[in-house]
């Protein structure tokens, strides 16, 4: 089986999310490409990319491939495919893969697959488990036509440096004008901060810190644990935090190892983007709240007097 | 200005998910339907639109007869007309190709939907659309103005937004806080009841996937509640038995 998988860079730094798509296909095949897109990206991440298992990697340099068109993005990808020959496409459900998967999806007759959290079946057709109802379920898939397009759910495939060095080449797209229909005209980009929705350990605060000028203990906890913040929807609404922050059913969907809620009732949409995760520490004065229900460890008490003393001890366990 | 609003119906935010005949099917007993949270804001910014600068929307669902309360809902928000695709989706190619196949030559300026269903979380259809339809597609999409023939919108990245123009026509995959959710008042359910709804025989649309069975995840065990005096309790715990720190 010969897989293409498609990366994706911040500031010239292979995502994480990628690195997990990389090992998801090559925990399927040994025939590997990956394909990088903008010239702002250094060989070395490239070749690097053979730890992960691929075994070539096409750089399509071109600079206006540095900003994340969806469509000249959907049309790089599918050359790649066609001349690797690539069966499988396989990348990460990101903001960015996901639009740009369902493009290629129609332009390569092929079957797509979003929200994967597990690898292939493939003893009788070809099929694969993916996520639904926001997490709360899951649905086992199979995917029909000749071509394959997989995208990979944040923190469901497992990084593991399996091989050495990839060669690099470059890949010519000669994409034509009308790929650039859509215009970036800016970014906005919290830089140097742990992302949330790629973050292996995220500290979320509810209403209950009472105000945006409380959030300090939060971001202090967040630092000690190398974590991402997050936060419920009405500390978004209410502009106490950005929106990109906000967690649950109709915000960003998050799936780390350990997920801290402070101060959240843990309402249904909210716990509907944090099922995923792996651990859930719940903080809460309420011995009632519903969080409970759905934490592996909890502590009832006031979020003001335990979260300091938690920074606390987990500086004194370094 | 002509705006296509495609619209999912989906069980209620709060309902409890399960599954019958062999888990192969959703149990909808005693289960809640809504317009998709996305969809509606996506409705949401098209009746803004509308008052702004004139123009019609017409809304879209690909569904069965029992989809139709859902439909007359986002008539009483403030679409003018409506279209039921009579079948039962099957995936996300299956509900593309009939969107796409209505639309196709119809003259739509703007075509708006939610970035994805609250049911599969696909967030695949406003990309297949636009591929189909070969017009720019834009997900996810938090805000969004039509200057002239132009349309400035920001679309959510991780950790950011970009700012992105693109012409008309396009489709949007659309997310908060790209309007105020609207709620439909006693004046707007009555005209509903006598806006246009009809209901199109579909295209015979094609499917890339089967659905196999569903699946429950495995049952959470007991929470481990931990004294608030004892947060180093915690810390143990978590660096030696979840080993997550
Ligand atoms: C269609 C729809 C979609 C939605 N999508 C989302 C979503 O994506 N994400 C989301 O979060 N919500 C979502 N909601 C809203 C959701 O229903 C809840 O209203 C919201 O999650 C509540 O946020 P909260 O827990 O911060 O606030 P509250 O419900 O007000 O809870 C505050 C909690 O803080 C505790 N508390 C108070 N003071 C302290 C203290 N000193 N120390 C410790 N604990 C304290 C209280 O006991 C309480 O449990 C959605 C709602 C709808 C209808």
């Amino acid at each position: 089986m010969s897989i293409l998988v498609f990366v994706e860079n911040a500031d010239g730094q292979v995502k994480k999310t990628s690195l997990e798509a990389v090992a998801y296909a090559a925990a399927i095949s040994e025939d590997v490409t990956a394909l990088a897109m903008g010239n702002n990206i250094d060989q070395s991440e490239l070749e690097g990319l053979g730890k992960y298992g691929a075994t070539k990697v096409l750089h399509a340099d071109d600079e206006k491939l540095n900003q994340g068109i969806i469509q000249a993005y959907a049309t790089v990808i599918s050359k790649a495919m066609e001349s690797t020959g690539a069966d499988i496409l396989v990348l990460a459900n990101s903001s960015l893969g996901a639009p740009v998967s369902a493009r290629v999806a129609i332009k390569n007759d092929a079957s797509l697959v979003s929200n994967v959290v597990a690898l292939p079946d493939t003893s009788a057709g070809f099929k694969v488990k993916r996520s639904i109802y926001t997490g709360k379920a899951f649905a086992n898939v199979e995917l029909t036509k000749d071509k394959k397009i997989l995208a990979i759910k944040k923190n469901a495939a497992e990084v593991k440096e399996t091989g050495g060095a990839a060669t690099v080449e470059k890949f010519a797209a000669d994409l034509s004008d009308s790929e650039f229909d859509a215009k970036i005209t800016n970014t906005d980009k919290a830089t140097g901060e742990v992302l949330l929705p790629e973050a292996e350990i995220v500290v979320s605060g509810g209403r209950g810190l009472k105000g945006p000028e409380n959030w300090g203990m939060i971001e202090e906890l967040a630092k000690e644990l190398g974590a991402a913040t997050g936060c419920s929807k009405p500390v978004s609404d209410m502009e106490w935090r950005p929106h990109h922050e906000h967690v649950g059913q109709t915000g960003v969907k998050v799936s780390p190892q350990l997920y801290i809620a402070i101060g959240i009732s843990g309402a249904i949409q909210h716990l509907a983007g944090v099922n995923s995760s792996k651990n859930i520490v719940v903080i809460n004065k309420d011995p009632e709240a519903p969080f409970f229900k759905a934490a592996d460890y909890g502590i009832v008490g006031d979020a003001f007097e335990v979260v300091p003393k938690l920074t606390e001890a987990i500086r004194a366990a370094k | 200005m002509k705006i296509l609003v495609c619209i999912t119906h989906v069980p209620d935010t709060t309902s409890r998910i399960s599954f019958t005949n062999g888990d192969t099917e959703f149990d909808k007993s005693g289960v809640q339907y809504i317009i998709g949270p996305y969809d509606d804001y996506a409705l949401a910014r098209a009746v803004e639109l509308k008052e702004q600068s004139g123009g019609s929307i017409t809304v879209l669902n690909v569904g069965t007869a029992e989809t139709e309360p859902t439909i007359r809902k986002a008539l009483a928000i403030g679409a003018d007309e409506a279209i039921r695709i009579n079948a039962e989706p099957t995936d996300s190619l299956f509900v593309a190709s009939e969107i796409a196949n209505v639309a196709k030559d119809a003259g739509y300026d703007l075509i708006l939907m939610g970035r994805e269903s609250i049911d599969f979380n696909g967030g695949m259809v406003h990309g297949m659309v636009g591929e189909l339809l070969g017009l720019p597609s834009v997900s996810p999409v938090m805000t969004l103005d039509i200057e002239g023939d132009t349309a400035k919108m920001t679309r959510e990245i991780e950790g950011g937004k970009e700012t992105i123009e693109v012409k008309l026509p396009f489709v949007a995959g659309c997310q908060e806080p790209i309007a105020e959710w609207k709620i439909p008042n006693m004046r707007g359910i009555m005209s509903a009841r006598t806006k246009p709804l009809n209901v199109v025989e579909p295209s015979a649309g094609a499917s890339a996937t089967k659905l196999e069975k569903f699946e429950m995840p495995p049952a959470k065990g007991d929470v481990k509640m931990i004294d608030a005096d004892n947060v180093e309790e915690l810390v143990n715990l978590l660096k030696n038995e979840a080993k997550v720190i």
